[in-house]
């Protein structure tokens, strides 16, 4: 179970986490893209923070759009309407609960990556976050179809996005500014894809 | 007229297309969004947002943009000013913005200009 404290506390460890991979995801987006997505992470996530406090006595789906806004506003980059859209479109799922079940977490978490797929006109296989997100979501889902706790289902979720992102290395970018680069994208880790498995990591944490 | 809105991730190059494009249409209503809010690299969306409004009229508002973000920024000022005829336009970013001024300054409509804008993919630099 998810409630709207604990909601708050993984947007701080992840506001966290983007602080601290600040370099490392820059540095993964220097070998491919154009160097910005650590800096932009950071950026947006700390300007989430800033307006945190306003949304902790509102409901979780009012948080969430909350924190969609301020990286749509923020963050600069590509990763800024595509995560921004992606919590927007949870925060409508989660509208008005103070309270969401892991059936309601994998409903806001199908809504997220709808976004993703609207807002980037892309699919998985393109070298992007999707690549983390769309089987960690399918495990999710599994798990949560078979009875198992937030927790335990997310715990799935992340190890799917731990393949994901390794299977990024395989395939060549055809979405995004590393797109421009055709094969030499080979063999390179995607930035978005790791900046979404840090995500869910610090959801099991806080969990 | 209709509006012309230049979206880049740089400040400089959204500035200096609606330069260029001013050389050929003075009076075209132009403005740039380039850059992040402190003049960073990046596309704003507060920016993009104030530039819409800057030169909006009833004659409505064309934005062009480069690339990536700047693309889904906008995206998303346009769905927020739903009640605003705002048009994205796709096209060579500066072979589209002087045809959008001058035609703007000519007096053409939004819906016609979201037409007339593929005419900027054909403007070759060399006979082929």
């Amino acid at each position: 179970m998810l409630d709207t404290a604990k909601a708050a506390g993984i947007i701080r460890a992840i506001a966290a986490r983007m602080e601290a991979e600040k370099d490392f995801l820059t540095q993964l987006d220097n070998e491919i893209g154009d160097g910005d997505h650590g800096i932009n992470l950071e950026r947006g996530f700390k300007a989430v923070l800033e307006k945190l406090p306003e949304w902790e006595n509102s409901d979780i789906g009012a948080m969430l759009k909350g924190v969609g806004m301020q990286l749509v506003s923020h963050v600069g980059g590509a990763s800024g309407p595509l995560y921004g859209t992606a919590f927007m479109k949870a925060g409508n799922v989660l509208k008005g609960k103070n309270e969401a079940s892991a059936a309601d977490f994998a409903a806001a978490m199908e809504a997220a990556i709808g976004g993703i797929k609207m807002r980037g006109k892309s699919e998985m296989g393109e070298k992007t976050m999707l690549d983390a997100l769309c089987p960690a979501y399918k495990a999710l889902a599994e798990a949560v179809d078979g009875g198992a706790e937030l927790k335990e289902a997310l715990e799935k979720a992340v190890a799917a996005a731990k393949e994901g992102v390794e299977y990024t290395k395989t395939i060549i970018a055809t979405k995004g500014r590393a797109s421009y680069l055709g094969e030499r994208s080979l063999g390179h880790q995607d930035p978005g894809a790791t900046s979404s498995l840090y995500m869910l990591e610090e959801m099991v944490k806080c969990l | 007229m209709v509006g012309i809105v230049i979206v880049s991730h740089s400040e400089k190059l959204a500035a200096g297309v609606v330069e260029i494009a001013r050389m050929m249409a003075p009076d075209a209503p132009l403005a740039a969004a380039g850059g992040l809010e402190d003049g960073e690299l990046g596309t704003s969306y507060a920016r993009i947002s104030a530039a819409v409004e800057e030169v909006y009229s009833e004659d409505g508002v064309a934005v062009l943009m480069d690339m990536g973000s700047a693309v889904m920024t906008t995206e998303i000022v346009v769905e927020d000013m739903e009640d605003k005829k705002v048009m994205m336009l796709d096209c060579p970013l500066v072979e589209g913005a002087v045809l959008a001024a001058v035609e703007s300054t000519g007096g053409i409509t939004l819906e016609e200009l979201a037409v007339k804008i593929k005419e900027a993919y054909n403007v070759r630099k060399f006979p082929e």
